[in-house]
């Protein structure tokens, strides 16, 4: 078994860590999984596009305007990304404050994939960075932008994967066989988790709030005060789904991974996010409802823009409710998986309304994203689940974390 | 047992922190009582559409010269190459022409956006650029209700374009080129106080000329850049639909909650997990 060997590696002391990290570094398995034929070619023209993006700059592979300044790269990588990152801090806060220690199994592979979501999504910012040198204006020196929703979401992102980094470190101890480290850093938790989830509290809105200003800009029905609340309340079924989606997937490619005590209660698991999902949902669908109401909107549902926005709430708000307190009532995994699904949907249509497709809705040319910002999004996406994978295979995050851990308990 | 000594040197730390941080996250209001912003006071009845102003604008920002034919119908518009430009609309008192640039507002949300305080409204009015803080995220183009900031999409060194007031010559007690060299006297330049009052006194002594509104006066929260016309504002292509209150306002709710936030949330947080854990121990002491 993989347990074995890693813990022999770390038992065999005349090995220094440093060759222990140089012969973890190359690959492991088979390489010509479909995964790898399809995402490394679109890695290599991606690279080949970002490459070309910084010496001709944005324009010369983006189709942004100057109307339209921000497009898919910060509204689906940025701003969708970081909804679908949402459930490590939801799952930290259910495990470690509540203390639901039914989901403690999953906590690492959740925080896990949401620091990497946070490393590649708020990475991708860079690209789309017109001067990315100054990146660190904000963060040190003198140029404070404090009264700039950005500068909040900037330092928010920056701290959040420092506390996400704590959080996950116990398992990159456990790798490396560093028992002490292991000690302080589990010790560090508690402050890390607290400190997390206000951060994300307030990032997850910040990002609906970005766009308070743009008042003029986007179409009505996506645009409210309540813009920072309804973006907070749903990465928290946002990140539940994705929670499940990817969970799905991990037992199936790290199948032999995971310990038969927790193949059982991966059920119990999806049954139960499914009830916190619906909870979610039904206080997001009923907010958008006030928010709908206190509009009064009601002229607009009969226009394009209208019927748009009843799918959204209707087919990919609601009807995901009711699938899963459905699944959840039946015991159906099954129809869970599909409301996961329909309700990531309906997050990405969401937030593009918001930042992309209801942005300048009324502008004579409108935005439609390249084929090459199609590219470079999935070299992001592939990039990350390459680390990812890397990650699983090497740390104890889906398996059992060595014996020696449970020995010092 | 309560809390103990060192969760409440961690509670105690993160409250300080934020305290401090309160002052910080404030958002800067300026005090239009006493501060005299410097501004431009455009007449769309006296404007001969030369393009006298778009051409030396862009000689003296060495921008390419102005392109595209000014007749009606033919909408021009500002860009990375132009910072100002002006256009012409059939109205209902006869074609008239009309000038688009920065409007300088009093609550610039460019500068309110900005993270690295790049975009900033300088104590004597005009709206500027600082290309060593800017790092191109383009949120002030997001913000800004008029569009005003360009982005050079297709440089490795892309810059913002905007029209600055000619900020250099006013510090050094200079005016505008466009409002120096305008043949008709359509552009005038002055502080924003002087310039309404002028505004004031030409709709009242010209009843039969001007409508009785002022562009900017109070749209947006004021600006700097003014308008005078003979017809209703949205005849010549402006935004009428604007709000009058500023639009950093929108967000500030937003901003003033943070702190809060900060304060509120992690006591909970640990009063919570304090709880549930002795949950934990009673079920754990039960069980043995």
């Amino acid at each position: 078994m993989n347990n074995s060997d890693i813990s022999l590696s770390n038992e065999n002391k005349s090995k220094s860590t440093f060759k222990f990290i140089l012969s973890e570094l190359k690959p492991k398995g088979k390489f010509f999984t479909t995964f790898n034929i399809i995402s490394i070619p679109v890695i290599l023209l991606g690279i080949v596009l970002i490459v070309i993006r910084f010496i001709n700059g944005i324009g010369a592979v983006t189709n942004l305007t100057q109307e339209v300044p921000w497009g898919l790269w910060i509204g689906f990588d940025v701003v969708t990304g970081v909804a679908f990152a949402g459930g490590a801090y939801v799952l930290t806060f259910m495990v470690y404050i509540l203390n639901m220690q039914k989901y403690h199994s999953i906590v690492r592979v959740t925080v896990l994939n949401g620091f990497l979501a946070y490393v590649f999504y708020a990475g991708a910012l860079l690209l789309d960075l017109g001067r990315p040198w100054n990146v660190v204006n904000p963060i040190i020196g003198n140029s404070f932008g404090t009264s700039s929703v950005l500068f909040l979401v900037a330092w928010h992102f920056l701290l959040y994967m420092i506390a996400q980094l704590i959080e996950f470190s116990p398992a990159i101890a456990e790798w490396l066989g560093a028992k002490r480290a292991r000690k302080i850093l589990s010790g560090m938790t508690i402050a890390a988790v607290i400190f997390g989830i206000t951060l994300s509290t307030l990032h997850q809105s910040g990002l609906g709030a970005l766009y308070l200003m743009a008042k003029d800009k986007i179409h009505p029905l996506w645009y409210s005060e309540f813009i920072p609340i309804l973006f907070f309340v749903s990465s928290i079924f946002a990140g539940l789904s994705m929670v499940i989606f990817e969970g799905s997937i991990s037992h199936k490619v790290f199948f032999k991974q995971i310990s038969e005590k927790n193949h059982w209660a991966q059920k119990g698991i999806i049954l139960g996010l499914a009830k916190i999902c619906a909870g979610a949902m039904f206080a997001y669908f009923f907010l958008q409802l006030l928010v709908f109401i206190h509009g009064k909107r009601w002229d607009l549902l009969d226009t394009p823009m209208g019927y748009w926005f009843l799918m959204e709430m209707l087919g990919f708000v609601l009807l995901p409710m009711l699938l899963f307190v459905f699944g959840y009532k039946k015991n159906s995994i099954f129809t869970v998986k599909f409301a996961a699904i329909l309700t990531m949907l309906g997050i990405i249509l969401n937030r593009l309304n918001v930042t992309v497709i209801g942005f300048r809705w009324d502008a004579a040319v409108s935005y439609v994203p390249s084929w090459m910002e199609i590219v470079v999004t999935f070299t992001v996406i592939f990039t990350e689940i390459w680390i990812f994978r890397w990650v699983i295979n090497r740390m104890p995050v889906l398996k059992d974390s060595p014996e020696w851990v449970k020995e010092e308990k | 047992m309560g809390i103990n000594r060192r969760d409440f040197l961690k509670t105690a730390g993160v409250a300080g922190i934020t305290l401090l941080a309160l002052d910080s996250f404030g958002i800067e209001k300026s005090k239009n009582s006493d501060v005299e912003f410097y501004g431009i006071l455009y007449d769309s009845t006296r404007c001969a559409g030369c393009q006298t102003c778009e051409t030396l604008c862009a000689e003296k920002n060495g921008l390419p010269a102005p392109v595209g034919e000014l007749k009606a119908g033919n909408i021009r518009k500002t860009d990375e190459n132009h910072r100002t430009v002006l256009n012409c609309y059939k109205t209902s008192k006869g074609e008239l022409f009309i000038k688009t640039q920065c409007m300088h507002c009093n609550e610039p949300a460019c500068a309110a956006a900005c993270l690295t305080q790049a975009m900033c409204k300088t104590k004597e009015g005009p709206v500027t650029w600082n290309g060593d803080k800017c790092m191109g995220c383009r949120y002030c183009m997001v913000s800004c209700p008029f569009d005003v900031p360009k982005f050079e999409y297709h440089s490795a060194n892309p810059k913002i374009q905007k029209c600055t007031m000619c900020y250099e010559k006013i510090i050094k007690g200079g005016i505008p080129v466009c409002a120096e060299n305008c043949p008709a006297e359509a552009i005038k330049f002055g502080t924003r106080r002087e310039l309404i009052a002028e505004a004031r006194k030409r709709i009242a002594e010209g009843k039969d000329t001007y409508i009785d509104e002022i562009y900017g006066e109070h749209t947006a929260g004021g600006t700097g850049f003014m308008y005078l016309s003979s017809v209703p504002f949205n005849e010549l292509g402006l935004n009428t639909k604007l709000q009058n209150e500023s639009y950093p306002e929108l967000s500030k709710g937003f901003l003033f909650s943070v702190p809060s936030v900060f304060v509120l949330l992690p006591p909970l947080l640990l009063g919570i997990y304090e709880a549930t854990k002795k949950n934990k121990n009673i079920k754990n002491e039960e069980n043995e």
